[in-house]
């Protein structure tokens, strides 16, 4: 067991590529970052920009046949990405279990909400069928299924979206997992279940010590619930540190875009500022830093010379060129604008 | 469920009506030549003409006939239900032939759909789970020659070879059941295998593209994520969610085998339903094809409402609308 507060999850320079027809696909490269047990890490970006990838390299559901994968996925001293299939599917599900996007489509449609979860239980447990559909009820009560044991009898389609990603965080929850990777957990939910959702997330990190990784390309959602913020664009990260840092003193200017385009109570919709342009294509990026081409502030070196993953003095760690007073300047300006002053 | 089940049972019935319909004024209406003077023997009398027409109730209106066919049909007649008539030629009633005919082709099919089956869904799953690998390769152009290999030819080769060549029991022709299962078997096992090699072609290839659409959802993902064996994230989630359209295809495949095993039935000296229903046709033995026609007519409504039915089984969305 791990000491409360200590790593989880370590990531180093974790790469990964798709050969296809038209080329090589940069899907992801060069991710570090570590997880800590009751921290949420939230991963922000577009679209295409790596987040999901990368979750499903460290749980190990991508395929090796069609993906190469380099660099490590330590979880409590072992390298996940040196596991055979069957030693890492004893590990998923157990100790790293994973919630999806889509409810509507994650859970099976034939089978009745709490038999699949007591399929998860039996995956990993030699119990009776009995005690697993006991366990099944008694966690889908947990997250917030009223009358569960009648309602674990149901079927997917009877379930609306909000209780079907409660029933795949109990599903996720089964085995008192050490990390909880969420990809995009809120995206296809109604608005006034969201809130929920992600509510109900925050509960059951603290109530069963877990670390949680989040990934969402909605920045609201982010500053609400994470400890600690990567922002990743094309496949790499762009900025990375805690939650106060990343959004008291942003300091890369996709991260500005992000902010700039996102709607706030107190802001007229027609001071949306858009990123202008699109991700670019991963199987051709563009030369030195990826997102130049997109960037109001590029200069010199920015279209020639990748900007490395470095902490300016009294800073957290980003990848730009532009100097450091420059960038705490700009930075300090997006972060009165939308969250006011803070402490 | 009920209500589901009785609601497909009316329409299985509207169904058999309509047919019914169709089929009598295709046959009664449009006739190739006076089925009378086939009983008449050479230089008849109008006067034997007209009793013969008498006797078989030609000398009705279109109408009147059809009312009493239907009425037999549902009612059954003195030979049975249902009530299928007397054969023009044979000196047989239409009931009597069909059911000395109607065991060897449901033999025929069932045997043939077993191996079918198992053996058409086995390779498409292999060919799946191993897609793009020589296995997948070697099954799929097995499946193609199964596909493309015409009956007439498999039957006389399998024949050729096993029958002839290698000298084996397996006879043409037909022995029930009550001559022993050895009997019974050995003039059934070619014909089983032919017919089922073209099955089994299709079933692998529509189990290969259904398991491998299904592979790819989001659920087989949160099957894998709760770490679950490969085999069981195939065969329970899997194949499970990828069996609806197999259970389509079976149910009319055998419907539709019921009338249409004639080149089996031909090649193998079965006489079966399919080789009644042709030497009825080429005889202008209209009560016969008939006869035929509404079996098969029957066979494939029945067999849709248990293909209905069977959904309802397999898909709990189905049950609930």
């Amino acid at each position: 067991m791990t000491a409360p507060g200590s790593t989880l999850l370590e990531v180093e320079e974790l790469t990964v590529r798709f050969p296809t027809a038209d080329g090589v696909v940069q899907a992801v490269t060069n991710v570090s970052f570590s997880l800590r047990r009751g921290e949420t890490l939230g991963i922000v970006g577009e679209s295409g920009s790596g987040k999901s990838v990368t979750n499903l390299a460290i749980i190990g559901l991508l395929n090796r046949k069609r993906a190469e994968i380099t660099g490590k996925v330590v979880f409590e001293g072992t390298d996940l990405l040196a596991l055979k299939p069957d030693e890492l599917s004893a590990v998923r599900g157990r100790d790293i279990a994973m919630i999806f996007q889509d409810p509507f489509a994650s859970l099976h449609p034939m089978y009745r909400v709490g038999d699949q979860i007591a399929e998860a239980v039996l995956a990993h447990e030699k119990t009776s069928k009995g005690k697993a559909q006991q366990r099944a009820v008694e966690l889908l009560g947990r997250v917030g299924i009223p009358n569960a044991a009648q309602r674990a009898k149901d079927y997917p389609h009877q379930f609306s979206g909000g209780m079907r990603q409660r029933a795949m965080i109990a599903m996720a929850l089964v085995h008192n997992p050490d990390v909880l990777i969420a990809d995009e957990p809120t995206t296809a939910l109604d608005v006034t279940v969201q809130a929920q959702i992600l509510e109900l997330i925050q509960t059951v990190k603290a109530e069963f010590d877990i670390g949680v990784i989040l990934v969402t390309h909605d920045l609201g959602v982010v500053e609400e619930t994470a400890d600690s913020v990567m922002v990743m664009y094309a496949g790499s990260v762009m900025e990375y540190g805690s939650a106060a840092e990343v959004f008291g003193l942003p300091q890369h200017p996709y991260s500005w875009g992000l902010l700039d385009s996102m709607p706030s109570i107190d802001r007229r919709l027609e001071t949306l500022m858009p990123i202008e342009g699109s991700p670019p294509s991963l199987i051709s990026p563009p030369p030195g830093c990826p997102f130049h081409p997109r960037c109001r502030y590029r200069f010199e070196p920015c279209s020639s010379v990748r900007p490395p993953l470095e902490a300016p003095p009294g800073g957290h760690l980003d990848a730009c060129h532009l100097p450091s007073e420059r960038k705490q300047a700009l930075g300090r300006s997006r972060s009165v604008e939308h969250f006011g002053a803070r402490a | 469920m009920a209500l589901y089940i009785a609601r497909r049972l009316i329409w299985t019935l509207v169904v058999v009506l309509a047919v019914l319909g169709l089929t009598f004024v295709v046959f009664y209406l449009l006739p190739a030549g006076d089925p009378a003077l086939r009983f008449a023997g050479r230089s008849p009398t109008p006067e034997t003409l007209a009793e013969i027409r008498h006797r078989l109730g030609l000398d009705h209106p279109w109408w009147y006939q059809f009312g009493r066919y239907s009425w037999h049909f549902f009612a059954g007649d003195q030979y049975g239900w249902p009530g299928l008539g007397y054969s023009y030629s044979g000196g047989f009633s239409v009931m009597s032939q069909i059911t000395t005919r109607a065991p060897r082709t449901l033999f025929l099919i069932m045997g043939a759909a077993i191996i079918w089956l198992t053996l058409g869904v086995t390779i498409g799953v292999i060919s799946a789970v191993k897609r793009r690998s020589w296995i997948d390769r070697a099954a799929m152009g097995f499946a193609l020659f199964g596909l493309s290999a015409p009956v007439f030819w498999l039957g006389l080769m399998a024949l050729f070879i096993f029958w002839r060549e290698l000298g084996l029991p397996f006879d043409t022709g037909y022995e029930p059941l009550s001559a022993g299962v050895w009997n019974w078997s050995r003039h059934l096992i070619l014909p089983w295998c032919v017919l089922a090699l073209l099955y089994a072609g299709i079933y692998a290839r529509v189990t290969r593209n259904s398991l491998l659409e299904t592979l790819g959802e989001d659920y087989i993902r949160t099957a894998r994520a709760k770490g679950l064996s490969e085999r069981s994230v195939i065969l329970k989630h899997g194949l499970r969610a990828s069996l609806t359209p197999i259970v389509t295809m079976f149910g009319l495949d055998i419907a539709l085998l019921v009338g249409g095993a004639v080149i089996t039935e031909s090649v193998f000296n079965l006489q079966g339903l399919g080789w009644l229903a042709i030497d009825s046709a080429l005889g202008q033995d209209l009560p016969v094809v008939l006869g035929v026609t509404m079996l098969t007519a029957v066979a494939v409504a029945v067999m849709n409402l248990i293909v209905d039915i069977a959904y309802a089984f397999l898909d709990p969305r189905v049950r609930t609308q």
